[in-house]
């Protein structure tokens, strides 16, 4: 929907109207609260190399570059844009440059992942997700500080936002803080395993998972952890965690979600785009013992019962649909059956499609975005040359597209909707930011 | 379908899973298959007129192009998309595959532009225009215009099209190279019926059979140029 589109909508004009009593609210909350500010200071002796080493695994585990590093920039020194709902949110410089966190303190740092504030006391956006970092505990906020600080400084000053009036006042964000944004610890749940608390603890808080994965209201603000969301400006969807028909994996065994995040793929499902990104970046590098308590921990989720994924019945003519196009563009390495391809050794090289959460879920955004764009496999340690999936908007028409995509999702025993033509349109057009 | 119950349903996709994958060759080329949906067969580049060859390229240019595109100095979508995070030997890999390759070329297309405008394009790249510090083509891209070791691109077997897109984009800043960027300074010089003089001699210059790029100029550069130092 675009904003044009949105503004011709009463309920939006009453979040607008909401918004604005909020900031009121929000100023009269910063007049009687002000915010602690904590004095710089001189940095400390020189951290040890065990919390320096555990500090570098941590950064990795919360993907921290992902966002902190600007396309060909150097690594942890910010500029990269981040789209949101609200406008672009440009990642600071983490090295310990003057630009950067230098004269920071590890107090400074703790003070920013646990209360979501910057050095001077002054609210940050919360693109940042210190609604999750809230929850790492202070050793790990210390070791990670003390890795940063180890990094060479780099001169890049730090990009001013650009988000609509009034979403980056300091007004708006002290009354966003006030509805959805409590500092809290991770407290472990006695009746279940170290092993469960230790994924729930990664989860939760550095790996960050729901920053994508948790469904949003029109504020941002989180309805349900893991109910699942459209990204912001890519029209990826982040899927459901908790849904049987997306992403959740309840039923999977443990050393398959383990194997899923360690090399991006599995025999019940592919990661890609920015779970691909994920994966390269920061779930591979993870220990097998931090892997199999964040498989533990994610298998552990309470299915949604609410979620029930809709029956579609096609026509014969719908049936048809596509289906000469897929034998002559996809059979060749998903298989006439969609059983998926496999090399003469067993490698996976391209996914079954029969059966593929994929290609059933709705939305469809992700199935026609690959089909578009398509791109390469996660490249990891594991399989440093990962087959991929060509891209085909230059080959096959919007037209074209949907048919395809509804002979998949009503092909092989699926019932999913199917796809419309600007639907296609909509969802193939958007660039990475 | 209609009227499938859902545990019939259940049942055929169980089948499904169950039948046995295809096969899918364990090559390089195979597994580059994103790159060649567009760029032709063996990267022999495509018949839409757009999309560059990539075959026979020195993989020292593949390989900037491909770093020029991860990391923001070149910006066409499905590049920058497909890309995306690939680590760097993965990059090499995939550079130095469609280097070693040996194609044959079609003949080019029928040239549109008027004799003038050809002529004038043959000079500058043959003898370039010293009034205009214009440097010939070959002194960089070799005698006979296929590359030069390590990393100067062929300028021939291209599409009229992308030539005159990559050199208005290099004009106007939209298309960068290591610095210093010396196609941006020749670009830059190059602008107007010039630009589209070259481009279209270039494009209307058949690829010598057999022909490779050429070992690193005796000659001096006449341009500091940071892609290939």
């Amino acid at each position: 929907m675009s904003i044009a589109h949105a503004l011709r909508r009463p309920v939006l004009w009453l979040a607008i109207v909401a918004m604005l009593c909020l900031v009121v609210a929000g100023s009269l909350l910063l007049c009687c609260a002000p915010p602690p500010a904590v004095p710089l200071q001189p940095a400390a002796s020189a951290p040890a190399a065990q919390a320096v080493a555990q500090g570098r695994y941590l950064a990795l585990a919360g993907n921290c570059a992902g966002c902190h590093t600007a396309r060909g920039g150097e690594p942890y020194a910010g500029g990269r844009g981040i789209p949101t709902p609200f406008g672009t949110v440009y990642a600071g410089n983490l090295t310990p440059h003057e630009t950067g966190l230098k004269g920071w303190t590890a107090e400074h740092f703790w003070h920013a992942l646990h209360h979501g504030r910057g050095a001077d006391g002054r609210a940050l956006v919360p693109a940042f997700p210190y609604t999750e970092y809230t929850r790492i505990q202070r050793a790990d906020s210390d070791a990670l500080f003390a890795f940063l600080q180890t990094l060479t400084p780099i001169n890049q000053p730090n990009r001013a936002h650009e988000l609509r009036w009034p979403y980056g006042t300091q007004a708006a964000l002290a009354a966003w803080r006030w509805l959805y944004f409590k500092p809290g610890v991770h407290e472990p749940d006695a009746s279940q395993s170290p092993q469960w608390n230790r994924g729930a603890y990664l989860v939760q808080g550095l790996g960050h998972c729901a920053a994508c994965h948790a469904s949003r209201n029109a504020l941002g603000g989180k309805q349900s952890s893991w109910g699942g969301s459209e990204m912001p400006a890519q029209h990826w969807q982040a899927p459901a965690l908790n849904r049987a028909d997306q992403a959740g994996v309840a039923t999977w065994s443990q050393e398959e979600v383990a194997a899923f995040l360690r090399t991006g793929r599995s025999a019940k499902g592919h990661a890609n785009g920015p779970m691909a990104e994920v994966v390269m970046s920061s779930t591979q590098h993870l220990l097998p013992a931090d892997l199999a308590a964040v498989a533990a921990y994610l298998r552990s989720l309470p299915p949604d019962p609410a979620a029930q994924a809709a029956r579609f019945e096609p026509s014969p003519q719908q049936a048809e649909q596509g289906s000469a196009l897929y034998a002559d563009h996809c059979a060749n390495c998903h298989g006439k059956q969609g059983e998926g391809g496999r090399t003469a050794s067993g490698t996976l090289a391209a996914p079954a499609l029969a059966g593929n959460r994929l290609v059933t879920q709705s939305p469809a955004a992700n199935l026609v975005k690959l089909m578009a764009q398509g791109g390469f496999g996660a490249a990891t340690w594991a399989e440093p040359l990962p087959f991929g999936m060509p891209p085909f908007e230059h080959v096959l028409s919007d037209a074209q597209l949907a048919a395809v995509a509804t002979y998949l999702r009503s092909s092989w025993g699926h019932q999913a909707a199917p796809v419309q033509v600007h639907e296609v349109a909509r969802w193939r057009g958007a660039a990475m930011p | 379908m209609r009227g499938m119950k859902p545990w019939l349903a259940a049942a055929a996709l169980l089948i499904h899973l169950g039948a046995t994958a295809q096969p899918v060759p364990d090559t390089l080329a195979q597994r580059l298959a994103p790159c060649t949906q567009c760029h032709g067969e063996q990267g022999r580049a495509a018949p839409d007129g757009y999309h560059p060859r990539l075959a026979g390229k020195p993989a020292g240019y593949l390989y900037n192009q491909l770093l020029n595109f991860q990391d923001g100095r070149r910006h066409y979508g499905p590049m920058v998309q497909v890309l995306a995070l690939l680590p760097p030997q993965h990059l090499r890999q995939m550079a130095e595959h469609f280097a070693a390759l040996e194609l044959p070329y079609p003949p080019p297309a029928r040239s549109q532009a008027n004799a003038a405008t050809l002529l004038r394009g043959q000079e500058l790249a043959l003898r370039g225009d010293a009034a205009r510090r214009l440097p010939a083509c070959t002194a960089c891209h070799g005698a006979q215009l296929m590359g030069t070791l390590p990393a100067t691109p062929s300028l021939l077997g291209l599409p009229q099209d992308y030539l005159v897109a990559q050199l208005g984009a290099w004009a106007n800043g939209q298309r960068k190279a290591h610095a210093p960027d010396c196609m941006a300074e020749v670009a830059e010089r190059l602008q107007g019926p010039d630009l589209a003089a070259v481009a279209a001699w270039l494009a209307a210059q058949p690829v010598p059979q057999r022909a490779k790029a050429e070992p690193r100029p005796v000659a001096a550069s006449p341009l500091r140029c940071g892609s290939a130092p």
